[in-house]
């Protein structure tokens, strides 16, 4: 993975340098409140209900071992000891004090880490596949391109202060594990008519009130040009991009006032100024590949029989391997799932415990990485299928052996009500009422993969509308109701969920998460999936179950 | 007035005028509404002449005039409000206007660093106060990975 040289070390140091003189400055009144807040934000820090909320970037979602030990270590020491990880594969505190944060930050700077650009209306964490370099069917490693991308966006002097907040999010295979499509901008690496490979550049998707997906606005930009392109869209958002309604200031809602084919216009004509200028030196892209060359595989890792062996022995094991357990480009490696979504504790959440544990074990197994994913889990990418059951005994030994990858329990969460300030209902206790009312493995393999995604309110931090099933809370009149979607995808499928209906009151919405289940088992075709259902017969025969009753 | 300028707190006798107000001789600035209107008259302007923009305006359109200001004043709503730091980007970089560029507004002292990196060389401070202690933001970094106004090559040149 990229190491620092000297000048992103100091770069981050003088970061943390800088965010302690502000912090100094607001406590002692210097600053007020409002120059404060996007400041603050720009470094990962929200002031939510219960305490501040700290969220700390994890580029393109990759650690090291020894970051992972430092956020144990971390969220021990200024933290309940334990931390959450996003649907953007960074990881948050829940609890630091204000006062702290600049210590808890220099404390990361020491590993290479950071709060840089985690929020604020600018552009943040550059996301990727969590699978990226090591499956089989990839046109090539993103991750090189991320951490261009993570240099090129830190501490852009031009787009620090954007309508709103800016993602982007790259892939190097068809399928799409990091949702590019609802990314202000998507990049696919692809290959043209000669065999070439580029960027296809997709613009203007996007969550929250107003659920977009993304649009080609280039369908081929050499990879050279990468950075003088998305400089050109992001100079074209900031002087045309709302100021006047923040619900109105993504990307995704200029280019449906302008139309894409304007703002296409607009950027072209940009990028023809800058396109020089910017141009990536071959030298520049081979001194930051050279982080992510493949590791050391070992040919005879294929050689290993226990593998097979274990699973027909313990059908456990046999289970967690079907359920979290992912092919390898390189045969005789796997990839392997742990799962952050164990039953009774809110998604993502893992406790420093754990953290060590996974280090220790990213270690011994997995050439010292870990990564987390879209999905709220981590995984550890490089594992010999020969490890596989000492793995999964010591992950069992930790609870983080469930094995529910992409069963209906492996649910996406908000914090919800609970902890975060623009809420309107609660989301982590509902995932919890879900999981309980299905804590029969078999019945969760039995439907296979359905996607559930819970929002506690219209900012979509879940990305309901893109959930087979979403839920999304809403306020009337101070109770807490739900609004139910089917149908959404944000895979290379991708599609925004249908409204069911009206919204449901709390204590119905495990009931007719059951009802919807109950149809869709009817109306499936054998070993038709949730979403395949959905789309053949719409929303219809749903619709008539779940208002039938009431 | 005080303001900053190249990273020094100097004296400053620029007059802003209103566009009700009467034309005066020497250093005065004007909005983009009132050049357009009396672009005559103020092409004859004895002094120096600075000009004022806010993010509304149509940069491209004053392109054409740019060599008559040795002053262009960029105006800050809000200190979130970043149009103008593209505008400043375009003026050194693609105008390769070299007059002193100026923030005015909401101008503080932890967005100097951007402002400057941007191609703004001269700030009214809002809080005026702050100044002596706003010239260190001019250090809170001492390189940029960016191609930047200040410098011309990406630090990817550099390594």
């Amino acid at each position: 993975m990229y190491q620092y040289d000297n000048y992103d070390q100091t770069m981050v140091e003088q970061r943390v340098a800088q965010y302690r003189d502000q912090t100094r400055r607001f406590l002692a009144g210097e600053l007020t409140e409002e120059q404060f807040r996007p400041l603050r934000l720009m470094n990962g820090l929200y002031v939510q209900i219960h305490a501040p909320m700290l969220r700390i970037a994890v580029p393109y979602g990759l650690m090291s071992s020894k970051q992972v030990r430092k956020i144990a270590e971390v969220s021990r020491k200024y933290d309940k000891g334990y931390v959450h990880f996003t649907t953007r594969t960074n990881f948050q505190l829940n609890w630091p004090t204000l006062e702290s944060v600049p210590d808890i930050l220099a404390e990361l700077a020491t590993v290479q880490m950071h709060g840089i650009q985690s929020s604020g209306n600018c552009i943040r964490n550059t996301t990727s596949d969590q699978l990226a370099g090591v499956s089989a069917d990839e046109i090539e490693d993103p991750r090189p391109w991320c951490e261009i991308i993570r240099q090129w966006s830190t501490f852009h002097p031009e787009f620090a202060y954007l309508p709103r907040k800016f993602k982007i999010a790259v892939i190097g295979t068809k399928e799409d594990r990091a949702a590019t499509q609802l990314h202000d901008i998507g990049l696919h690496l692809v290959k043209n008519h000669e065999g070439k490979t580029g960027f296809e550049v997709l613009v203007g998707g996007g969550l929250g009130r107003t659920p977009i997906l993304g649009q080609v606005i280039r369908p081929f930009l050499e990879k050279k040009d990468l950075l003088s392109y998305l400089e050109a869209i992001l100079r074209v958002y900031n002087r045309l991009g709302r100021r006047d309604n923040k619900y109105k200031a993504r990307i995704k809602i200029t280019v449906r006032e302008h139309g894409l084919s304007h703002i296409r216009e607009l950027v072209e004509a940009e990028w023809v100024h800058i396109r020089e200028q910017l141009l990536l030196d071959d030298k520049e892209i081979a001194r930051v590949k050279q982080y992510f060359t493949e590791p050391a595989y070992e040919a005879s890792a294929a050689d290993d029989v226990s593998f097979v062996q274990m699973q027909a022995e313990d059908a456990n094991f046999a289970r967690w391997v079907k359920q979290n357990v992912v092919d390898h480009k390189v045969a005789g490696y796997k990839i392997a799932y742990i799962s952050l979504k164990a039953p009774l504790v809110p998604p993502g959440d893992v406790t420093s415990d754990q953290l060590d544990v996974v280090a220790d074990l990213a270690d011994e197994f997995s050439m010292g990485e870990i990564r987390s994913s879209h999905n709220q889990n981590l995984l550890l990418s490089d594992v010999k299928q020969g490890d596989l059951y000492a793995l999964w005994l010591r992950l069992q030994a930790e609870g983080l052996a469930t094995a529910n990858i992409n069963t209906m329990a492996d649910m996406i969460c908000c914090p919800g009500l609970d902890f975060c300030g623009l809420a309107n209902a609660t989301s982590i206790p509902l995932a919890k009422e879900i999981n309980e009312r299905f804590d029969d493995l078999d019945y969760l393999y039995d439907l296979g993969d359905i996607k559930i995604k819970i929002s506690g309110c219209m900012n979509g931090c879940a990305h309901q509308s893109v959930g087979h099933i979403g839920i999304l809370g809403v306020d009337k009149k101070g109770e807490e109701w739900y609004q139910f979607t089917l149908g959404g995808s944000s895979e290379a499928d991708a599609s925004l969920g249908e409204r069911l209906g009206r919204a449901i009151p709390k204590d119905q919405v495990v009931d007719t998460v059951v009802t919807l289940l109950d149809a869709y088992k009817e109306l499936r075709h054998e070993d038709e999936l949730f979403l395949a259902t959905v789309r053949r017969v719409g929303i219809d025969p749903f619709k008539e179950r779940v208002y039938a009753d009431n | 007035m005080q303001i900053i300028k190249d990273r020094e707190i100097v004296e400053d006798n620029w007059l802003h005028l209103d566009d009700e107000a009467e034309l005066v001789a020497g250093k005065i600035t004007v909005s983009l509404n009132r050049w357009q209107e009396q672009h005559e008259t103020l092409s004859k302007h004895e002094g120096d002449l600075g000009l004022r923009l806010t993010g509304e305006d149509p940069l491209e359109e004053i392109v054409p005039d740019l060599a008559s200001f040795s002053l262009i004043v960029l105006i800050f709503p809000a200190f979130t409000d970043g149009r103008c730091y593209s505008f400043a980007r375009l003026l050194r970089d693609r105008y390769h206007y070299t007059g002193e560029i100026r923030a005015q507004g909401d101008v503080l002292r932890d967005q100097l660093f951007y402002m400057s990196q941007s191609g703004i060389n001269s700030f009214e401070l809002a809080n005026p106060e702050q100044m002596e202690n706003a010239l260190t933001a001019f250090n809170d970094f001492s390189e940029s990975y960016q191609t930047t106004a200040l410098k011309p090559e990406p630090l990817y040149r550099r390594r």
